[in-house]
């Protein structure tokens, strides 16, 4: 008897291929390369982000799936891709000399990032549970050795055992809800799990509510929504700033990435309770983190109740629902990766040897000493706030634009004044930075690379707020195949 | 001419780019021939599109680019020429220009000379952005940059805190109206699909509903009454002029404070479907307008006076808006812009001349010392207190009588007190400090001298402006060439003028009503006297408290100490505001993060205690009970449990525990409620 096997599409897949194979690589030159010239790791992951950048541009506009449905490439799992890859490019960027000043410039870093890329990109395309399961603990095992990486700091691997024991924590709690739709549908296919709950007609079973619920808490755990946000502030704190960079927008847009698919696909059947929940979960993500983040003297907490704010404006995206709705949330994202890492990479500029640069005070006089790295910082705080000409005011403008032509009036009005909370402790900063005088010699930590990174998200971050049609009507075709005709 | 209209906002924002760049490091204290020239340009610049849009009113778009576009959402980055902005344009570039050229003299010698003017130029592109634009969305664009300049500047002198709290106030009070802003601009889009004003307007009367032209009215109000500084969120404009005073001619008083004012009746047409929208703004205005010139009597900061009639001043405007009038309230608001402009600058003088000093109970006798401040700022004051023919007399006389037209006698006689207020504090000012026996300081006495010519040239000129700049374009009332002008703007067209059917019903009986109240010519010149009989009787009465009775004021401040003090105080406001919002919010965000830091750790504390104590005595036990060979690992050990101390502190458990709270609390809420 002859054993036919299907053969997978692989040129679907290529991307992921890249990138596991650039991964292994990176590994391999690691023990190869001199531990002086570790930086040159770091160069070979970053050339790997962009080949697998340029491995993913052909897929643009296809739609195809394969592994039997497993794997999917649509608009929605390529743009999320690329803000992947541009993440990922941009943290290598800034941690080449973090790395040095830390002393822990060691290549499995870099391969560490590009495995937790990987977990990110298959997430995004997972359109199965078992998939999606385990691409999203292949980048959360990944993120907890980086958070821990500099081990010699007790702060880190501190932030590595809170992360990792409340991630498995929820995921377990993930798990549990995957079984249940599982259970109640037979299938663990998205698609297919849709379908059979239409049929079902389960309405509001209470164990399709569970899993729901459970869903929901496993992937807004990942988001940083509140109440699962307990870790953000202690993690973001304790990694190593890059990591915290990196976590607080790749892992919660893949987050976001799954939610979208999970319950747009296979949840449609009780899309008015989990708009519900949703609804609540953003109203109390978006206020806990301004209101948290106005108080903090240390900057990466403040960042990281900043970022748990805004993981509550991208959750109106996903309460609206509708083809304007997700477009606007992978909009944010997309300048939410520009400005995020940005206003990180600022507190890299600030640390030196044996001084993470992480008070607010650290930050006092800088427009005198250093007018260009000040106007940096001040560009990453308007977008952060909503503030045009930047692109936080156009990424904020459609989400809340989305929710009022969605009749969500109320929603919008909370979002709108959230944001005109969130203006008093950015410009805490900016004050302390335009409106005081040094307090002593600011040095800052300037390497070409952090610079050049640091202008591109600066040029970016404007760019999207001065021209940002091209970006609106890709997020808008992204979302196409899947509300479109 | 008029497709060069780009060029106004642009030629500023070279300047922003040259003066950032370079300002620092070369062009130092020559700052001013970037940021002089290139406002200098831009008005050149502005003359000629005023005068093809006076040749033809337009409206012209002249389209740059596509900016937003997406699906339904199509915003271009174009720039609108009709009467409106031509009005505003005039206003914005030649202030503008004037107080650049002012800045020259009071700024000299300033360490941060070529900060000052870039940011300058800044306000000016953003100021003329939001003139310009021809949708909401570019609107807001300025609307958000004249609001960063403001607090760049205000900040200025930032050694000082209060100068550094000042801008910050002013920058978080006009977020709060910016939110309601927003709001109006998203659901217009929501009702229109559209933000451009030439669609949203022709669409208005047949698409808009009373009900949401009136919450859009309000939404967009709400945003002028942070930036024009009314009622309830006037706070900000008083502590702003903290910033230099240049800045306060120019932006606290004759243009960005007034971007609200431009807003409303660039929205007329919104408005008018809005019968209730209107008067709020209306009832808003004349509150603001009494309560702010009540706190203008007995203020003795020269600046804080200033503040305070500019607060009260907007509040005419608005009442004037408020009533329909719309094209009284941008006449008002160039002439406003004139004189307002000239007093801010004429103060400046004072301040220069007296070394920095600002409180007008160390000044008097200053006329002889610096005689063409003096007379420029008497000028102003004329004009301000609405005495004929000077230039706020032909506004401010409109807006009452238009005030009386439309039947509102309350808002009327609150107008026309205000006015007698408004003249008594101008004077009062005047006499205490041009006037009597000089109270200055000994080592200022010593500098007193004149401005330079580059600071008394813009107050010469604005005081011609003051003087002929009423009677000119509104002479006759409501029928002038500004009247003409502006109502071929759609939706501003006096109201029973006979312009119906540019708007919708409410419009068509609102008009019904004021034909009713159509005055008789008799009428009309009591209203006139009346309003010029207030102003001099407020003048009279300065008179004779500050000049023949000089100790009349003290004697009545006595009699009267709890009124005074009240006034002295500014009702409290602020301090009402701390107590009620803004500390309330504070204890509110620190009882979530003790929330978030404390609480949770509290309750298992006890639980790190046995921790603790778990260690100390598996330490314990290492030292005494295992020998020197295990000593190695015992102390990794004790490592490690420092490491874990720290960890098993109860955090992770508590925070697990806080993520199973959530996650019961939401099942339950589903499966229970």
């Amino acid at each position: 008897m002859e054993l036919t096997l299907p053969i997978p599409n692989l040129r679907a897949i290529m991307p992921e291929l890249v990138m596991t194979f650039w991964a292994c690589l990176v590994l391999v030159v690691d023990v190869l390369i001199s531990k002086e010239r570790k930086t040159w790791v770091g160069y070979l992951a970053l050339v790997g982000t962009l080949v697998t950048m340029a491995f993913t541009l052909p897929l643009l506009g296809t739609r195809t799936s394969t592994f039997s449905n497993m794997f999917l490439v649509d608009g929605v799992a390529l743009f999320f891709k690329f803000i992947f890859l541009l993440a990922t490019a941009l943290v290598i960027l800034v941690s080449l000399r973090y790395l040095d000043i830390e002393g822990v410039n060691l290549g499995e870093y870099y391969a560490m990032i590009l495995f937790a890329t990987l977990g990110m990109m298959i997430m995004a395309a997972g359109n199965e549970l078992i998939t999606i399961y385990l691409s999203l603990e292949l980048m959360v095992i990944s993120t907890y050795v980086l958070c821990g990486f500099i081990r010699r700091d007790r702060r880190s691997t501190e932030a590595a055992v809170k992360y990792f024991l409340l991630g498995i924590f929820t995921s377990a709690i993930l798990l549990y809800g995957m079984a249940l739709l599982y259970g109640l549908t037979g299938t663990t296919n998205l698609t297919e799990i849709g379908r059979a709950l239409q049929a079902k007609n389960l309405g509001a079973n209470p164990a399709l509510l569970l899993a729901m619920i459970f869903l929901a808490a496993g992937l807004g755990f990942k988001v940083a929504a509140v109440p699962f946000h307990m870790y953000v502030p202690d993690v973001y704190e304790g990694s190593p700033t890059p990591i915290a960079a990196f976590i607080s927008v790749g892992p919660k847009a893949a987050g976001f990435a799954v939610l979208a698919r999970l319950f747009l696909v296979s949840l449609p059947a009780i899309r008015p309770q989990w708009g519900t929940l949703l609804w609540v979960l953003c109203v109390m993500t978006m206020t806990l983190g301004n209101l948290v983040a106005m108080k903090q003297s240390n900057i990466k907490r403040m960042l990281a109740y900043s970022s748990i704010a805004h993981a509550g404006y991208v959750l109106i995206g996903l309460v609206v629902a509708n083809e304007i709705g997700l477009a606007s949330v992978v909009l944010y994202m997309f300048v939410y990766a520009f400005m995020n890492i940005g206003a990180f990479s600022m507190v890299i500029l600030m640390c030196k040897r044996g001084d993470r640069g992480e008070r607010i005070e650290d930050f006092r006089g800088l427009a005198r000493s250093h007018p260009w790295a000040a106007i940096a910082f001040l560009v990453f705080f308007l977008s952060l706030a909503g503030i045009p000409p930047t692109g936080g005011f156009i990424g904020k403008f459609y989400l809340f634009s989305a929710a009022i032509q969605a009749n969500y009036v109320w929603l919008a009005v909370i979002g709108v004044a959230n944001s005109a909370l969130s203006v008093y402790y950015y410009f805490r900063v900016t004050m302390l930075m335009y409106m005081s005088d040094p307090s002593g010699e600011i040095r800052l930590t300037l390497s070409p690379s952090l610079v050049f990174a640091l202008a591109v998200m600066v040029i970016g971050t404007l760019a999207i707020g001065l021209y940002p049609s091209p970006l609106i009507a890709a997020a808008r075709a992204s979302m196409a195949p899947i509300f479109g005709p | 001419m008029i497709e060069w209209v780009w060029l106004i906002p642009a030629l500023p924002a070279a300047g922003v780019i040259i003066n950032g760049l370079l300002g620092n490091r070369y062009i130092k204290e020559r700052a001013h021939y970037v940021g002089v020239g290139s406002t200098a340009l831009s008005l050149l610049v502005a003359l000629f599109v005023i005068g093809a849009a006076i040749k033809n009113p337009g409206p012209h778009n002249v389209r740059l680019f596509d900016w937003v576009v997406a699906g339904s959402l199509h915003v271009d980055v174009a720039f609108l020429v009709d009467p409106l902005s031509a009005v505003m344009l005039f206003v914005v570039c030649g202030v503008g220009f004037l107080v650049h050229v002012y800045s020259i003299g009071y700024m000299r010698g300033d360490p941060g000379y070529p900060r000052f003017f870039t940011w300058l130029n800044l306000f000016m592109f953003s100021m003329l952005l939001l003139i310009l634009g021809n949708n909401y969305l570019l609107m807001f664009v300025g609307w958000e940059g004249v609001g960063l300049c403001s607090y760049l500047l205000i900040g200025y002198w930032f050694e000082r805190k209060s100068a550094s709290d000042a801008a910050n106030k002013a920058f978080i009070v006009n977020r709060i109206g910016d939110a309601g802003f927003l709001l109006g601009i998203f659901l217009i889009f929501k009702t229109f699909g559209s933000l451009a004003y030439a669609q949203v307007f022709a669409a208005a009367p047949g698409a808009l509903s009373t009900g949401v032209a009136t919450a859009i009215g309000i939404a967009l109000f709400i945003g002028a009454v942070g930036k024009s500084a009314q009622l309830p969120l006037y706070v900000w404009l008083p502590d702003a002029m903290e910033g230099p005073t240049p800045v306060s001619a120019l932006i606290h008083a004759a243009t960005m404070v007034t971007a609200g004012v431009y807003m409303v009746a660039r929205s007329a047409v919104i408005y008018n479907l809005a019968p209730d929208a209107l008067l709020v703004v209306a009832v808003v205005g004349a509150l603001t307008a009494i309560f702010a010139a009540s706190i203008g009597l007995v203020q003795n900061d020269i600046k804080r006076v200033l503040a305070y009639s500019t607060v009260s001043q907007l509040g005419y405007m608005f009442l004037a808006l408020g009533v329909g009038a719309y094209i009284s309230g941008i006449f008002h608001l160039m002439t406003h812009a004139f004189f307002k402009g000239l007093l801010f600058l004429g103060s400046g003088s004072v301040i220069h001349a007296m070394s920095g000093e600002q409180d007008m109970r160390r000044m008097g006798a200053l006329r002889k010392h610096i005689p063409i401040t003096a007379i420029t700022f008497y000028i102003g004051a004329l004009a301000i207190s609405g005495i004929p023919p000077f230039a706020g007399f032909w506004s401010k006389d409109e807006i009452l009588a238009e005030a009386f037209k439309s039947g509102h006698y309350v808002l009327w006689i609150i107008g026309v007190a205000t006015a007698l207020m408004t003249a008594f504090y101008m004077f009062r000012l005047i006499y205490l400090t041009f006037y009597g026996a000089s109270r200055v300081a000994e080592h200022a006495a010593h500098h007193l001298h004149e401005s330079p010519p580059s600071m008394t040239a813009p107050l010469v000129i604005l005081a011609g402006l003051s003087i002929i700049g009423g009677a000119i374009p509104g002479f006759p009332p409501e029928k002038g060439m500004f009247h003409a002008f502006l109502s071929q703007v759609p939706g501003m067209a006096p109201a029973g003028g006979g312009h119906a059917g540019l708007v919708g019903t409410a419009l068509a009986a609102q008009e019904g009503a004021q034909a009713a109240h159509e005055l008789s010519s008799a009428m009309h010149w009591f209203l006139i006297l009346l309003s010029v009989a207030v102003a001099v009787a407020g003048w009279a009465l300065a008179k004779h408290f500050y000049v023949r009775r000089p100790h009349l004021p003290e004697r009545l401040a006595r009699r009267f100490g709890g009124l005074y003090r009240l006034l002295l105080n500014k009702y409290w406001v602020d301090e009402i505001y701390d107590a009620v919002i803004v500390n309330p919010c504070k204890r509110f965000a620190t009882f979530l993060w003790n929330f978030d830091a404390w609480v949770i750790d509290g309750i298992v504390n006890a639980t790190s205690r046995l921790t603790v104590l778990n260690a100390d005595f598996s330490a314990f036990f290492d030292r005494y009970t295992v020998d020197g060979a295990v000593n190695g690992l015992a102390s990794v050990l004790q490592g490690w449990a420092g490491v874990f101390r720290r960890l098993q502190t109860g955090f992770v458990q508590n925070y697990a525990l806080a993520m199973l709270l959530g996650i019961f609390a939401i099942v339950s809420l589903y499966l229970f409620v």
